[in-house]
C-alpha cells in the first residue's frame, strides 16, 4: 500500500476515481455506458471524447514543460489550425445536390497541420534562437495567433459542410471516439519515444541541467526547437477535432483559454514545473481530471454564471489533495489530535 | 595551549542517512582564539558534522555543549543567535544587493517610528563601514555584492558571518575558488578574527594550508574520528595516513618521455584559437598518449583556451584539427562525435544533472553520441555504470541515486566516468581535482597516467603547479590569456613559477 502510494502516478489516479465517485453517488446514472447506434455511450464516454484534444495539446505542453519552457500560445493555435481546415475544406453544395470540399480533404489537414508546426517552430526560434523567456515568446504568438485566424476568416464563423471532416471530432472506431484513439496513439508514440529512444534521458537531462546536457554533447537547443514544433503540432490536431466537433471554426472561441487549461492538466499529473521531471500517462489523468470537473459541474445543474467559481474552487481542492506538503501538514494534525486524545 | 577557553565542545556525535552512517560518535572541541582544521575524505563526514553544528540536520546521538551549557541546534537561524556562524564553499551573498545590504542582512536598524520606522539605510552603511574596518578589510559597502571578484565576496561573506557577534566561526572550503594571494587576504581576515577570541573551524583539502594557518586539527575517517592532534605533532606524511588509514605511494610519472613522432599527426591542434576578452591566439598541440599540463593563475585564459578547443564558446579566429583534419566544430555536441571529452571545472553548473540518477549521469555522454537512432537499453546503462562506478571508486548507495545526493569527490569522479564511458581519443580535464580529497586525487592522477599509457591524449588543466608537474609530459603556461611559454615535462615547480609569474626564461627572451 506505501509502495502504491509512492508511485507517481497514485494521486493523480486517486483525485480521478474520487471525483467519478462522488458523481456516482450523487447520480447513479452518470457511470452509466451503454451501446447505442454502433457505439459506445454515456458519460463516461463523452468526457473521453471532450479530454481527447486537451490531452493531446498537454502531451505537446508536457514536453515543453520537461526542457523549462512553457508554450501558452497553443489556444491561439488551435485557432489557426481551425480556421486553416475549415477554409480550405469548406464544401457546400453543389448544383447537383452532393457535398463536397474545396480542396481534398488531405490537403486541408495536411496543411492546417502544417501551420500548427510552423507556429510551433516560430516560438522554438524565438526561445533558442533569440534567447526569449518562453512565456514572452509564446506571448506573441499567443496574443497575434488569434488575430492571424481571425484574419483568416474574415472575422466569420466558418461552417464546414462536409460531413467526411466530421469523423475526427464525433465519430467512432470499434466503439470509441475517433478522437479518443488519435490520442492514445499520439500518447503511445510519445512514451515510446521516451522510453525505447534516448529522448526521455535528453529531454530530463535538459530540464534539470541545461548547460551542463550541452556539456555533455546533448543537441539541447535542436531539441527545444523540435519539442516547441511538435506542440504547435499537437495543438494543430486539437484544433482540427475541436472544429470538426463543431463542424465549424470560431476564430473568436476556438481553444480560448486551453493553454491554461493544459498547463493545469501536465501539474496535476506530476510533471515539475521547474523542468526535468515529466509523466506523460500523468498529463493524460490530468486532462480527465479537468474535464471530468467541468462534466461533474454540468451534472451537478450549477447556474452558469457560478461555474467558474465552482471549477476554482474544485480545482483548489484537487490541487491540495495532490500536494505533499498539506498531505503531510494533515496527517500531523491528526496525529497530534489523536495523541491529544 | 591546552589551558584556553573551550567554547564548543560537541560529544559522541552520531547521524545516519539511509544505507551510510555518517557520523558515528565523533567528539569535536573548539578553543577560543584558535583556528581547528576538519580533514578528512570526501565522505569522512566533515559535510555532515558542520551540518550538525550549524543546526541544519539534527544528530542521533551525541550532546553538543556552547560555553559549558548543553544546547539542542534545531535551525541555522538559531545557531547563528548562539553564536556559531558558517560560511561555506561558495559565498552565498545576494548579488543584486549591496556590500553593506548583504552584511546588515536580517538585522537591519530601524529608523524610530516617528520619522517612518524604514530601514536607516545611512546606519546600515556605518555599521558596515564601521565592521570591515575592525576586520581589517578594505571594500566600498555601496556596491554590488555581484560586482566584486569572488575573493572580495568572500571576505565579506566572512565579515557577515561574525557580524552578530560570532564565538565559532565555520569555514567550509572557503579557499577552494581561490588563488594563491586572495588566499593570503583571507588568511589575514582568519588571523585577525583568532585574535578577536574567535574559535574558527577551518575545513580545507589543500594541506599546506592546515600548516599555514591552523593550530590544532581533528581528522575524521568515514564517519568516525581517528584522533585530534597538535599541527605541531602531527606532519603532512602522518595527516595523510591519518585521513586515508594507509601510507600513500605518491604517484609519480614514468619517466619515458612520450614517443616524438613529428610525421603522425596530433590528435588535436589549434593554431591561433582566440576569442575576444577571453583569450588571445594560442597554438596548441597535444599527441597521442601525451599528457599536456595547463598551468596559469586564475583567469589567465585556463578555462577559456579549454572551452574554446571543446565548442562550448564560439571562437572569433583559430582553427581546430582532430587528427590533422580541419574540423568544423560549432557545438559541444561536434567535438564529442569528433572523441573529444571535457570535464568541466564547475561541476555543479556545466558537470552533474543533479535529480538525475548516477547511471543516467554515466550515460548521458555516450547516449548523446548514439543520438536519437539507438538506445542504450536499461540492462546496457546498468552494466555501464557498474563497470565505472567499480573502476573508479565512486562512493553511492545505488547507481540509482540521484547523484546530488553524492559528494563532491564522488560526483566529480561520476562525470569523468561519463566521459570515460565514450572512450574519448581526447580528454580535457579542468581541475579535475579540485573540492577532491587526497587519495581520490591520487586515484584521479593515477588514472589520468593510465589513460595516456593507452593512448588518449590528455589536457590536464590545474591550479596546483606541483600537480601539472607530476603528471604532464609537457607543461603549456598561460599568463594574461596569452601563451607565457612551454616546458618539457620533469621541470622544476620554480620554472613554472617563474613563467607564470614573467621572469625571463629561455622561452621569452
Amino acid at each position: 500500500m506505501k509502495r502504491l502510494a509512492q508511485h507517481a502516478l497514485f494521486w493523480p489516479s486517486a483525485t480521478l476515481a474520487l471525483l467519478l465517485l462522488v458523481n456516482g453517488v450523487l447520480n447513479p446514472s452518470f457511470l452509466a455506458i451503454s451501446w447505442r447506434d454502433g457505439h459506445l455511450f454515456g458519460n463516461l464516454i463523452d468526457i473521453l471524447n471532450r479530454a481527447a484534444p486537451l490531452m493531446i495539446v498537454s502531451l505537446g505542453m508536457t514536453l515543453v514543460i520537461a526542457i523549462r519552457g512553457l508554450d501558452i500560445s497553443v489556444g491561439a493555435v488551435v485557432a489557426i489550425a481551425a480556421a486553416v481546415a475549415a477554409l480550405l475544406v469548406g464544401g457546400g453544395f453543389s448544383a447537383d445536390g452532393a457535398v463536397a470540399s474545396r480542396y481534398p480533404l488531405w490537403f486541408a489537414l495536411g496543411a492546417a497541420l502544417m501551420v500548427a508546426m510552423i507556429c510551433g517552430l516560430w516560438n522554438g526560434l524565438l526561445v533558442v534562437k533569440a534567447g526569449m523567456q518562453p512565456i514572452v515568446a509564446t506571448l506573441i504568438l499567443m496574443v497575434a495567433g488569434r488575430g492571424v485566424a481571425q484574419l483568416l476568416t474574415g472575422g466569420q464563423i466558418i461552417t464546414v459542410y462536409y460531413p467526411p471532416y466530421y469523423v475526427l471530432g464525433s465519430g467512432f472506431l470499434l466503439g470509441l471516439p475517433v478522437a479518443l484513439w488519435i490520442a492514445a496513439l499520439l500518447w503511445l508514440v510519445l512514451q515510446l519515444l521516451a522510453t525505447r529512444t534516448g529522448l526521455g534521458l535528453f529531454i530530463r537531462a535538459i530540464g534539470g541541467n541545461p548547460e551542463a546536457a550541452r556539456v555533455a554533447g546533448v543537441r539541447a537547443a535542436d531539441i527545444a526547437l523540435c519539442v516547441y514544433t511538435f506542440c504547435g503540432l499537437a495543438a494543430g490536431v486539437a484544433g482540427l477535432i475541436i472544429s470538426s466537433n463543431v463542424k465549424s471554426a470560431d476564430a473568436n472561441s476556438a481553444g480560448q483559454l486551453l493553454e491554461l487549461d493544459a498547463i493545469l492538466a501536465v501539474v496535476l499529473g506530476g510533471t515539475a514545473l521547474t523542468g526535468g521531471r515529466f509523466s506523460l500517462a500523468g498529463t493524460v489523468l490530468g486532462a480527465l481530471i479537468i474535464q471530468t470537473l467541468t462534466a461533474t459541474i454540468y451534472s451537478l445543474g450549477v447556474p452558469p454564471e457560478v461555474n467558474l467559481v465552482v471549477k476554482a474552487v474544485l480545482v483548489f481542492a484537487v490541487m491540495l489533495l495532490q500536494s505533499a506538503e498539506f498531505r503531510a501538514l494533515v496527517l500531523r494534525t491528526v496525529r497530534a489530535r489523536a495523541g491529544a486524545a | 595551549m591546552n589551558d584556553r577557553a573551550i567554547v564548543l565542545e560537541a560529544r559522541g556525535i552520531s547521524r545516519a542517512f539511509p544505507g551510510v552512517q555518517a557520523l558515528a560518535g565523533v567528539d569535536l572541541t573548539l578553543r577560543a582564539g584558535e583556528v581547528h582544521a576538519l580533514m578528512g575524505q570526501n565522505g569522512a563526514g566533515k559535510s555532515t558534522l558542520i551540518k550538525v553544528l550549524t543546526g541544519l540536520c539534527a544528530p542521533d546521538a551525541g550532546q553538543i555543549k556552547l560555553l559549558g551549557r548543553e544546547v539542542s541546534l534545531h535551525s541555522p537561524q538559531q545557531a547563528q543567535r548562539l553564536g556559531v556562524s558558517a560560511v561555506h564553499q561558495e559565498s552565498h551573498l545576494l548579488p543584486n544587493l549591496s556590500v553593506a545590504e548583504n552584511i546588515c542582512a536580517g538585522r537591519y536598524p530601524r529608523r524610530s517610528w516617528p520619522r517612518g520606522g524604514g530601514i536607516d539605510w545611512p546606519e546600515t552603511r556605518r555599521r558596515a563601514r564601521e565592521l570591515l574596518g575592525r576586520l581589517g578589510i578594505d571594500i566600498d559597502v555601496t556596491q554590488l555584492a555581484g560586482g566584486l571578484p569572488a575573493a572580495v565576496q568572500q571576505l565579506a561573506a566572512v565579515a557577515r558571518a561574525v557580524a552578530g557577534d560570532a564565538r565559532v566561526l565555520i569555514l567550509d572550503e572557503p579557499t577552494s575558488s581561490l588563488d594563491t594571494d586572495e588566499v593570503q587576504a583571507l588568511f589575514r581576515l582568519i588571523r585577525t578574527l583568532r585574535d578577536q577570541g574567535v574559535a574558527i573551524l577551518f575545513v580545507t583539502h589543500f594541506l599546506d594550508q592546515v600548516y599555514e594557518v591552523c593550530d590544532r586539527m581533528t581528522v575524521l575517517r568515514n564517519g568516525r574520528l581517528v584522533g585530534e592532534y597538535a599541527c605541531s605533532q602531527l606532519d603532512a606524511r602522518g595527516l595523510v595516513a591519518a585521513m586515508v588509514g594507509r601510507e600513500l605511494a605518491e604517484t609519480h610519472k614514468s619517466t619515458t618521455p612520450a614517443p616524438d613522432t613529428p610525421d603522425v599527426p596530433a590528435a588535436l591542434a589549434a593554431r591561433g584559437l582566440t576569442r575576444r576578452g577571453a583569450l588571445k591566439p594560442v597554438d596548441v598541440e597535444l599527441r597521442k598518449g601525451e599528457v599536456l599540463g595547463l598551468a596559469g593563475l586564475l583567469g589567465s585564459g585556463r578555462t577559456e583556451l579549454a572551452r574554446l578547443l571543446f565548442a562550448l564558446d564560439s571562437r572569433d579566429g583559430g582553427e581546430i584539427h582532430v587528427d590533422g583534419r580541419d574540423c568544423r566544430l560549432e557545438e559541444p555536441a561536434d567535438a564529442l562525435r569528433l572523441g573529444l571529452a571535457y570535464c568541466p571545472e564547475d561541476r555543479k553548473q556545466d558537470g552533474i544533472v543533479a535529480e538525475l540518477s548516477v547511471r543516467e549521469n554515466i550515460v548521458l555522454a555516450l547516449q548523446a553520441r548514439m543520438g536519437l537512432a539507438s538506445f542504450l537499453n536499461r540492462g546496457e546503462q546498468v552494466a555501464l555504470a557498474d563497470r565505472l562506478v567499480a573502476a573508479l571508486g565512486i562512493k553511492t548507495a545505488s547507481i540509482d541515486t540521484p547523484i546530488g545526493q553524492l559528494s563532491g569527490g564522488n560526483q566529480q569522479k561520476a562525470i569523468i566516468a561519463r566521459w570515460l564511458a565514450t572512450n574519448p581519443r581526447v580528454l580535457i580535464l579542468d581541475e579535475p581535482t579540485r573540492g577532491v580529497d587526497i587519495a581520490a586525487k591520487q586515484e584521479l592522477m593515477g588514472e589520468v597516467m593510465k589513460l595516456a599509457a593507452d593512448g588518449t591524449a590528455v589536457l590536464f588543466i590545474s591550479a596546483e603547479i606541483e600537480e601539472v608537474v607530476r603528471v604532464a609530459d609537457r607543461i603549456l603556461v598561460l599568463r594574461d590569456r596569452a601563451k607565457a611559454g612551454e616546458l618539457p615535462g620533469g621541470a622544476s615547480e620554480d620554472a613554472v613559477y617563474s613563467l607564470i609569474a614573467g621572469g625571463m626564461t629561455a622561452g621569452e627572451a
